[in-house]
């Protein structure tokens, strides 16, 4: 009898055990099912936690955290890393402050430089890595120095402040969601259809998974990471502008820290250390689990200090969950 | 017409650091001919192919595809010209599926919108039909390849360098970690690519294998040519001799 309620249970229960297998075979897997928890998490420990004001607020503070990792997922995916986004982000946003505020180019200039000047951080990250041939932590290491003072030098150590309003737009919203967060999944949307549908991405997976073979196949293996590192570059200074845009002010230390967001976002979501392994799409899951986090955490009036321990745990036992799956480690 | 080699090397060399790898060597591939490439360990046969297929560019010395003097600067100049090579250790990503490994490089694109995007179906179903015919039967080939075994992963290998059609199949030690069975598949691979008009470059030091199959065999040691030979014309003891530099005038 025992068991044949047994059956019955796994019958009426399979479809959904059968998503739920599928979902655990994905590289994605573990963050959805963190975030899955950390929702159920939240509304059952908050009431505000499910109201429009919160949704729309975390979506809206994921959004700069997300398009780094988004960059930082590609430069991990070719097998290196970028210890840069954070100052670049800083650097982009003193820059475009800069002139909006004390010349009278227009708005959208002030926003295509930014771009550029964020691209041309990654691209001189990428020829380092390249062509000087230094390993890219220690590259992008002196790159996170060197775009952090640049940023204190241009902005004289003191923050830009109140842009124009054609500027502002970009800190609107837009029906119940915020300009940001609009741009933040466009930006997704390419980001994951580079690496899935196009040449570009197919190499950015074959560089990190075995750069040598893919070398020796044909393919410009310095030009695909050249491509990563300016991309990552112009995610930084993308979210140099939104954070411009966020706060209607520029500091030269905002992006201090938001490396390791990048970063922990990125690997959280599953992007492999080892290269080749990971999408976009996990990426924005691993940060929108440390924004949930940040947001139950500041909901329990949780102080910031604690937040990043908990950052930090979280961040170990994700990698720990992750790395059973690897036959080797580099 | 037939006297022109379909690959001629001439006076080739290469240095890394101190270590002169090749000094001034020669090498001529001729149409449908299997040709041994052997020599000890460190002898430079695999330098020179590298050479050939781009990998490395020579210090000194040309390459002649058909009589017509060749510039390799990567990989994809020489695959260009129908230059293939299964490289010792299949030079497989592990990460790609046996689809993207087969097509690595040379992905077909269509047009969408402007854009271009892979053609992924196509690389799927032709993918498919080229491993089927070299004899191996997959669930699928979006499978990736570290999930494949040794002998599939040999095949995927294989029908990247046949796909394209190639003029000249260069292979780098393609028994060295096969069964016996797997041994003869190759051997018989040689020969069948060799019916359709490929020249084959055959590196093995396993003697039995090069006088199974090469017509000729052009022997290495320290980086220099010591001998070439038509194998009908020569014998194991004779390649052995050459290859570890024993000649009938040295003694003690």
């Amino acid at each position: 009898m025992k068991v044949k309620e047994h059956t019955g249970f796994i019958n009426k229960y399979r479809y959904s055990i059968s998503i739920l297998k599928k979902v655990g075979q994905l590289r994605e897997g573990p963050v959805i099912m963190v975030l899955v928890g950390l929702i159920v998490v939240s509304s059952l420990i908050s009431p505000h936690f499910f109201s429009k004001v919160n949704i729309r607020n975390i979506l809206t503070q994921v959004a700069i955290i997300a398009i780094l990792a988004e960059g930082e997922a590609y430069v991990i995916l070719t097998g290196g890393i970028d210890l840069s986004p954070g100052s670049v982000l800083s650097l982009v946003g003193v820059l475009t402050a800069g002139v909006m505020k004390w010349t009278n180019l227009p708005v959208c200039i002030a926003i295509l430089l930014g771009l550029a000047v964020g691209t041309l951080c990654g691209l001189t990250n990428g020829l380092m890595v390249t062509k000087v041939k230094i390993p890219s932590f220690i590259a992008t290491l002196a790159m996170m120095a060197a775009a952090h003072g640049l940023a204190l030098i241009f902005a004289k150590g003191v923050p830009i402040s109140t842009f124009p309003p054609s500027f502002r737009i970009i800190a609107r919203y837009v029906g119940p969601i915020s300009v940001l967060t609009i741009i933040m999944i466009a930006m997704l949307i390419i980001g994951q259809l580079i690496l899935s549908f196009t040449r570009t991405g197919q190499y950015i997976h074959a560089t990190g998974g075995n750069e040598e073979a893919t070398r020796y196949l044909g393919v410009n293996v310095d030009k695909v990471k050249l491509f990563a590192f300016s991309f990552a570059g112009f995610c930084a200074a993308v979210g140099g502008i939104m954070m411009n845009a966020r706060l209607d002010s520029a500091y030269p230390n905002v992006g201090q820290g938001y490396e390791l967001d990048a970063i922990g976002s990125a690997v959280l979501g599953g992007v492999s250390f080892t290269g080749g392994i990971g999408s976009v799409g996990g990426a924005f899951m691993g940060a929108l689990v440390i924004t949930t986090l940040g947001n139950l955490l500041n909901l329990l009036r949780v102080s910031a200090f604690y937040q990043y321990v908990v950052k930090g745990i979280i961040l170990a036992v994700a990698a720990l969950s992750l790395s059973r799956g690897v036959k080797y480690a580099k | 017409m037939e006297d022109i080699p379909l690959v001629e090397m001439r006076k080739i060399s290469k240095s890394f650091g101190m270590v002169k790898a090749l000094q001034a060597v020669d090498l001529k591939l001729y149409h449908n001919e299997v040709l041994g490439l052997v020599g000890d360990n460190a002898a430079g046969k695999s330098t020179l192919v590298k050479i050939l297929s781009g990998v490395y560019a020579p210090d000194e010395g040309e390459i002649f595809i058909e009589g017509k003097k060749v510039n390799f600067t990567s990989p994809a100049d020489s695959r260009k010209l129908g230059i293939e090579m299964i490289y010792q250790d299949l030079a497989l990503v592990p990460n790609l599926s046996i689809a993207g490994n087969i097509f690595l490089g040379r992905e077909p694109v269509k047009n969408l919108l402007g854009m271009r995007i892979l053609d992924k179906k196509r690389m799927f179903e032709e993918s498919r039909e080229i491993i089927t015919k070299l004899g191996i039967d997959v669930e699928s080939t979006k499978i990736k390849s570290e999930n494949l075994s040794g002998g599939q992963r040999q095949t995927v290998a294989v029908g990247r360098a046949v796909f394209f059609k190639p003029r000249v199949v260069i292979m780098d030690e393609p028994t060295a970690a096969l069964s016996v069975k797997g041994i003869k598949r190759v051997l018989e691979l040689i020969k069948e690519l060799r019916e359709r008009g490929i020249s084959i470059i055959f590196i093995s030091h396993r003697l039995p294998n090069i006088f199974a199959v090469a017509d000729r065999i052009v022997i290495l040691r320290a980086g220099r040519r010591v001998g070439d030979r038509i194998t009908r014309d020569t014998a194991p003891e004779e390649i052995i001799e050459l290859m570890v530099g024993i000649s009938q005038d040295n003694e003690s």
